[in-house]
């Protein structure tokens, strides 16, 4: 059991980053078909620069990633405080559209999105895929958001109420910055969920407006050039870098409360 | 009940991390007694309770029970039981196969198992609550499952950690007579830990009061109560006025004259003091005297002025402070003659005690 | 209080209540009814969908092709499932009793992989196990092996790259099933003779069933809608029921049979809930939103 346990996690962290080092290590191999080492290379690197379309696509979904966390996370965490804080009809209807929205495989909700912009007429392209985006993040920012609401003490905002602070007051200055954690770990999902997506995006998108699986779903017929590894490596690179950024100021709010 | 060493420490040391809990220490629980391990949190007793358990392994030393050393034998083959303090019944599970858990584990066949789930409710006085879940229980209630199904593997020691903390104040005093009733019937050795003084004064046997991995004083309650050994038992059980003094005479018998705060009060110790010695002179608030000043008595006594008074029911408590700047605490019962007696704050008052109820302790223990 | 600070707290609740439900309603609740509607209606080439309201796209699911195709796709989520369930469970168990930095570390490095798009990575699955693939490679040079071996575009090979994609969903709410269990309960189970075979049978095992279900129902069902993997990896057999679904929708056209589909899926989906639902109310814990597991 001793050995068993690191020897276990190491096995699965191998198989979950195996294919990462391919890309990686493929992504500086002068070989085309990445199946050899043959010499390092930048040379998908500058072909990738000059590669338009694609670099078009990897700037799409950069783009939609990192608006859909922002508005997910404005939208989610008024949600979760209108679910937390206050009384109205339908309120449990709300719950349990966030509730089926996260619990829907993926594939279904690509296709109530895709007839709901055919039938309000919303052109597919940036519009119905920021829309998508933003809809399936917003129950993971929620419950983020809620789980913490529940989690800290009531009698806090009474205080406030009771020594006179107003509603935008008590938010902005009380419950806002102790939900910021929650807050920073919903916009790190939505941005998440956002770049992995394959399905929904592949049922909104449309041809005026491409994003980075779509266009790379494209080339799997005809055979994807190794300008894609360089693609992911630098993709994974700003995502490290977002993410430590936003960690460090995670670890840094909740040092402070 | 036989006075026979039936679960003993021998030089027991254990360790967390860079903590020492237990240094060396030593115990013995008879059989059949109701012992009770009685101090502040952090103190190391809950660590006796799990190192008698089995959930921890003694660094050094060995536990012993009924002429065992059990000391590295696994919980689930010790035969002890736990009540714990969170009661931890297993919320999937009905009180029967809560109860019965003990007994299947051990492989009885299902009839006597039935039998004996129905006898361990009767004990802890739930009959007809078997099919209910733990959800729908009070918390009186979970505390009785709890105990029954310690107890339905018939223990030779059943283990209760701070059980009835989590129970409101009436609920409590209850179980603590439900408690020892159930000791009485089973006959067997129960080992019962608490910071509260009060439950382990009335429960048990014998208390032991532990204070940082270290036994202070064991004994039975009323030894505990009224000869405390040192200054911590003193303070830590119940309320207590300690008096600096020091002997300037001795006289035969353990009798002694002592000075404190100017005034010579003969006392009597039980121990050999000499002249010039400084010890403690301890007194419990309900045995301390009090007086209006005007109605004093030509007796050495010590002045003062009432400066709190709290009305507790049975007693009347106030907070007197000697001219000389100390403070002194009175709990006095009610007086048949005159019950609505009750002080002014700064009423002059006078105090003293009966020759003889004073405990002494050296001034050189803390 | 005064008039203005009151007419801010109407205005702030009041367009926060009507952001929430207005936005469910159109982006959720709306689609939903009508991927319902669609299903009854009759497909048609130029408007995508008219009337008359039909159950012949239900009755046509029934037909042995797609029937097959349902089949073979619950067979492979089924098994994407298990290996998840048999690959997550002692890792969520072992995270669950680790320090909470180095939990924090490993999680964290769970998520990394999700930031190159998972389509990319599946292709790097490819480059792994094709003919000429790292682990062909590897075997063909050590003389393990003479010939390669035929792992890529079949079921195995789905099913590898299913289970890549999904590992994380299964671990998750292991995670925080694990965490819930009271460890004093176990150590109850000691007390009371418990080997730990029957402690892992009679408390672990039933006390971490909703965390169980909710994993199991977010790896089985996504899973069946990967028609990605289904292309990369899978042989010109293996059809998800997402490739189904994304034919009938993007290829053929065919709207109302391609939602009756979905509508089985999330009828499929309601019944899982349920039985969720019964698992979690069976050890006395709250469900729906509040429920950490989800």
């Amino acid at each position: 059991m001793r050995i068993f346990k690191p020897l276990f996690i190491i096995s699965v962290f191998l198989y979950l980053y195996l294919p990462m080092v391919v890309l990686i290590t493929n992504s500086f191999n002068q070989s085309k078909y990445g199946y050899h080492w043959k010499a390092f290379s930048w040379k998908w690197y500058e072909k990738l620069w000059h590669n338009t379309g694609l670099m078009d696509a990897f700037v799409n979904s950069i783009t939609i990633a990192v608006l859909t966390a922002f508005i997910a996370t404005i939208l989610g965490t008024l949600m979760a405080l209108a679910i937390h804080r206050y009384k109205f009809r339908f309120k449990n209807v709300a719950g349990s559209m966030l509730f089926i929205l996260m619990m829907s495989p993926d594939i279904v909700l690509a296709i109530t999105f895709l007839i709901i912009f055919i039938a309000l007429g919303i052109q597919l392209g940036f519009w119905s895929l920021l829309i998508a985006h933003i809809t399936f993040c917003l129950p993971f920012v929620v419950i983020t958001v809620y789980s913490q609401l529940k989690g800290f003490d009531e009698n806090i905002i009474e205080a406030a109420q009771d020594l006179g602070a107003s509603e935008s007051k008590i938010f902005s200055v009380i419950i806002f910055p102790m939900i910021l954690p929650a807050v920073l770990a919903g916009w790190l999902l939505s941005f998440t969920l956002s770049l992995d997506d394959v399905i929904i995006s592949s049922f909104v998108s449309g041809p005026g407006f491409e994003i980075l699986p779509i266009r790379v779903f494209s080339m799997v017929k005809v055979g994807v050039s190794p300008e894609v590894n360089a693609l992911a490596t630098i993709l994974l690179v700003i995502s490290l870098t977002a993410i430590t950024v936003v960690s460090l100021l995670i670890k840094r709010k909740n040092s402070d409360i | 009940m036989t006075q026979s060493a039936f679960l003993s420490f021998n030089s027991v040391s254990k360790r967390y991390q860079n903590q020492e809990i237990l240094r060396e220490f030593d115990l013995t629980i008879n059989d059949g007694e109701f012992f009770t391990i009685l101090g502040p949190s952090g103190c190391g007793k809950t660590t006796i309770l799990r190192l008698i358990a089995g959930f921890e392994q003694p660094d050094h030393g060995c536990v012993v029970l009924d002429g065992q050393d059990i000391g590295n034998l696994p919980a689930e083959h010790r035969p002890t039981n736990t009540v714990f303090q969170s009661y931890a019944l297993f919320p999937h599970m009905s009180i029967y196969d809560n109860i019965a858990f003990g007994l299947k584990m051990s492989g009885v066949d299902k009839a006597e198992i039935k039998q004996r789930v129905h006898e361990a409710l009767s004990v802890v006085q739930l009959d007809g609550f078997e099919n209910r879940k733990p959800h729908q229980l009070s918390g009186g209630q979970k505390q009785r499952v709890a105990i029954a199904r310690a107890i339905i593997n018939r223990p030779k020691v059943l283990l209760l950690d701070e059980s009835l903390s989590a129970l409101d104040y009436k609920l409590r005093q209850q179980m603590q007579n439900e408690l020892k009733r159930i000791q009485r019937q089973l006959n067997i050795t129960f080992v019962y830990v608490t910071h509260d003084q009060e439950e382990a004064l009335t429960m048990s046997d014998r208390v032991l009061v532990i204070n940082n991995g270290q036994a202070q004083q064991i004994g039975t309650p009323r030894e505990i109560y009224e000869s405390p050994v040192n200054l911590f038992v003193a303070r830590f059980i119940g309320e207590s006025n300690i008096f600096k003094a020091k002997i300037t005479q001795c006289l035969d018998n353990y009798q002694y004259i002592a000075e404190i705060y100017g005034l010579q009060w003969k006392i009597t110790a039980d121990h050999k003091f000499a002249v010039d010695e400084h010890v403690n002179v301890i007194l419990r608030p309900e045995d301390l005297r009090v007086m209006y000043s005007e109605d004093a008595p030509q007796e050495p006594g010590f002045v003062g002025k009432i400066i709190e008074r709290n009305y507790t029911g049975k007693t009347l408590d106030s907070v007197i402070q000697l001219d000389n700047g100390h403070i002194l605490g009175i709990s006095e019962f009610f007086n048949e003659d005159d019950p609505d007696f009750d002080y002014n704050i700064n009423q002059k008052v006078w105090v003293n005690w009966v020759h003889g109820w004073e405990h002494v302790i050296k001034a050189d223990e803390r | 209080m005064n008039i203005s600070t009151f007419s801010s707290l109407i205005n702030f609740r009041r367009v926060v209540i009507t952001l929430t439900l207005s936005w469910l309603t159109l982006f959720v609740l709306l689609p939903h009814l009508m991927v319902l509607l669609t299903s009854i209606l009759s497909p048609d080439s130029e408007h995508l969908v008219v009337w008359p309201i039909t159950l012949d796209n239900y009755t046509r699911i029934f037909e042995p092709i797609y029937a097959n195709i349902f089949w073979d796709s619950l067979l492979l989520s089924g098994t994407t499932t298990v290996i998840c369930l048999l690959i997550g469970y002692p890792f969520a168990y072992f995270l669950s009793n680790m320090t909470p930095t180095l939990r924090v570390v490993l999680l964290f490095l769970m998520v990394v992989p999700f930031w190159t798009n998972s389509l990319i990575r599946i292709y790097a699955i490819k480059m792994i196990i094709g003919k000429k693939g790292i682990i062909n490679s590897f075997l063909l040079t050590t003389n393990i092996i003479d010939t390669p071996l035929q792992i890529l575009y079949t079921d195995f090979a789905v099913v590898i790259g299913l289970v890549y994609i999904l590992l994380p969903f299964m671990v998750l709410p292991l995670m925080a099933s694990f965490d819930k269990l009271d460890k004093n309960l176990i150590e109850v189970g000691r007390d009371l003779g418990a080997s730990a075979v029957n402690r892992f049978i009679h408390i672990i095992l039933p006390l971490t069933a909703p965390g169980i279900i909710a994993g199991s129902l977010m790896v089985f069902l996504p899973a069946m809608g990967m028609f990605y993997v289904a292309d990369i990896l899978g042989g010109a057999k293996t059809l998800l029921l997402g490739n189904v679904i994304k034919n009938q929708f993007l290829v053929v056209r065919d709207w109302p049979f391609g939602s009756a589909f979905s509508v089985f899926l999330i009828v499929l989906m309601a019944a899982l809930l349920a039985i969720y639902h019964r698992a979690n109310s069976y050890i006395q814990q709250k469900g729906g939103l509040d429920d950490e597991n989800l």
